[in-house]
């Protein structure tokens, strides 16, 4: 399964490689990162087919996350990946646009990783 | 006739040896000195009357003088006590702008903290798990791939470090945000300096109102250097210049919720002997009408309670008197604007 996470800190590809370094080792997960909204657009075009989960950061500077989300929902090919949120403002306004423009789910920072694990692993 | 010339006219008369005419004629003129002597006479006597009079005005006047010499002084006196307090409201507003600056920051801090922080405690969880790993591979006897677990617990903890620190100078530039100016200059980064206030107005902006975004374009030269300045003080000038920057787009993007793309640039370049620092915005512009008025204290465009009106005089007052250098500013009405902070280096 591939993700790709989306966030404008760099770590955060550290941070994950790390968190799922026994999945990625077993071949169970494969993960690809952008640093921007911009950068996210530009992979699903040249690579529309792979990622078939977002998680997506939303306070980007530039393209938002919500943004993001709203063109991968209205402009991605049938069916569209799945896309999860992630925010540092866990407030309603966030959430309720988040899952108007179609959000598979919504989640705050800090993020539990452990819950995230079984989440991805339910997906898969 | 005086009493001389009455002696002289009387022996004149009594001479034998002067003829009748001469007579006549030498007490004709005697007559005529006489009246000329009277005429001498008044004038010196009208002019002694004015003289009293004069000596006794100038009297008045100089009681007068001294009356009001000691007005002068009351109002002196006044106007210096009044300077004292003017003064002192002065510094209260300075430092009142200073932090409601650091009140429009404390969401941007936050966020900024709150990231780094979790990093520290991922990568710190992180290690942890790997160091159970390691164990267990060593139980096994599989050196190799202990070493390489190691290796990433080197990195983990490599990574703690910076995040702790990224938070660690977060805090301390706050610190010195609210701090009273030393006024000294010192050795400055201004690439830093401006990337930090960047990032903490964006995100306090972020924070304060979650439908507002603006892409940060910067582009910094990498050649300045460190450069003496008053950094606190130069740090608020262009956390100032970005906030207003931001404001402007974010005006603009409600006049134009569609199609426009909201961006805020900031770039320093060093010229010769000069640093610029420049934030330009493609927000609302500068009134024609307003443009004269813009680094008066207590001019603002913005709604009543929202701004000070202090921002940019003490930007002002900071780059011009504190660091010998300029504001410049150009703007379009509707398009952009661009201020430019000059530096002598």
């Amino acid at each position: 399964m591939k993700i790709l996470v989306v966030d404008d800190e760099k770590d955060v590809q550290v941070l994950f490689e790390q968190r799922f370094r026994k999945e990625i080792r077993n071949k169970e997960m494969e993960f690809a990162f952008a640093y921007s909204g911009e950068d996210a657009l530009k992979y699903l075009n040249d690579l529309s087919h792979e990622a078939v989960l977002i998680l997506s950061d939303i306070n980007m500077p530039g393209m938002s996350g919500l943004e993001l989300l709203r063109h991968i929902k209205e402009k991605h090919k049938l069916p569209p990946p799945m896309v999860m949120m992630i925010t540092a403002y866990g407030d309603a306004e966030n959430y309720n646009t988040a899952m108007k423009l179609g959000a598979d789910d919504f989640l705050t920072k800090p993020l539990e990783f452990s819950l995230l694990k079984e989440k991805l692993k339910a997906i898969h | 006739m005086s009493p001389q010339l009455q002696t002289i006219s009387d022996f004149i008369k009594n001479s034998s040896g002067i003829s009748d005419a001469e007579k006549e004629s030498l007490l004709k003129t005697i007559k005529e000195a006489d009246k000329n002597l009277s005429m001498i006479q008044f004038k010196l006597e009208r002019i002694e009357k004015d003289r009293n009079t004069l000596s006794v005005m100038l009297q008045e006047s100089i009681e007068d003088l001294q009356k009001k010499s000691l007005v002068i002084e009351d109002a002196n006196k006044a106007l210096t006590q009044t300077l004292e307090e003017l003064k002192a409201t002065q510094a209260q507003l300075i430092q009142s702008e200073k932090m409601a600056s650091l009140g429009e920051l404390t969401a941007g801090i936050a966020h900024e903290i709150q990231n780094p922080l979790n990093f520290v405690n991922n990568f710190s969880e992180v290690s942890n798990e790997l160091l159970d790993e390691m164990t267990e591979q060593l139980e096994k006897g599989n050196t190799n791939e202990a070493k390489a677990i190691a290796n990433e617990v080197k990195m983990s903890l490599e990574k703690i470090n910076l995040h702790g620190k990224r938070a660690d100078g977060i805090v301390k530039s706050m610190l010195q945000h609210s701090r009273t100016s030393n006024n000294k200059k010192e050795p400055t980064d201004i690439n830093v300096l401006a990337d930090e206030y960047l990032r903490l107005a964006y995100h306090g902006l972020r924070a304060k109102d979650k439908s507002f975004n603006a892409a940060l374009k910067t582009d910094y030269d990498e050649n300045i250097g460190l450069i003496k300045i008053i950094s606190q003080d130069i740090g608020r000038v262009i956390l100032n210049l970005i906030t207003n920057a931001f404001y402007a787009v974010m005006e603009k993007k409600k006049l134009h919720p569609v199609g426009y793309e909201p961006t805020v640039t900031v770039s320093t370049k060093k010229i010769d002997n000069k640093v610029i620092v420049e934030v330009k915005d493609n927000g609302t512009g500068i009134s024609q009408k307003a443009i004269d008025k813009i680094f008066q204290p207590f001019f603002t465009t913005k709604p009543t309670g929202q701004g000070t009106g202090l921002g940019l005089s003490l930007s002002y007052d900071i780059v011009t008197k504190g660091h010998g250098g300029e504001i410049k500013v150009e703007t379009k009405e509707g398009e952009s604007t661009g201020f430019s902070v000059i530096l002598p280096v």
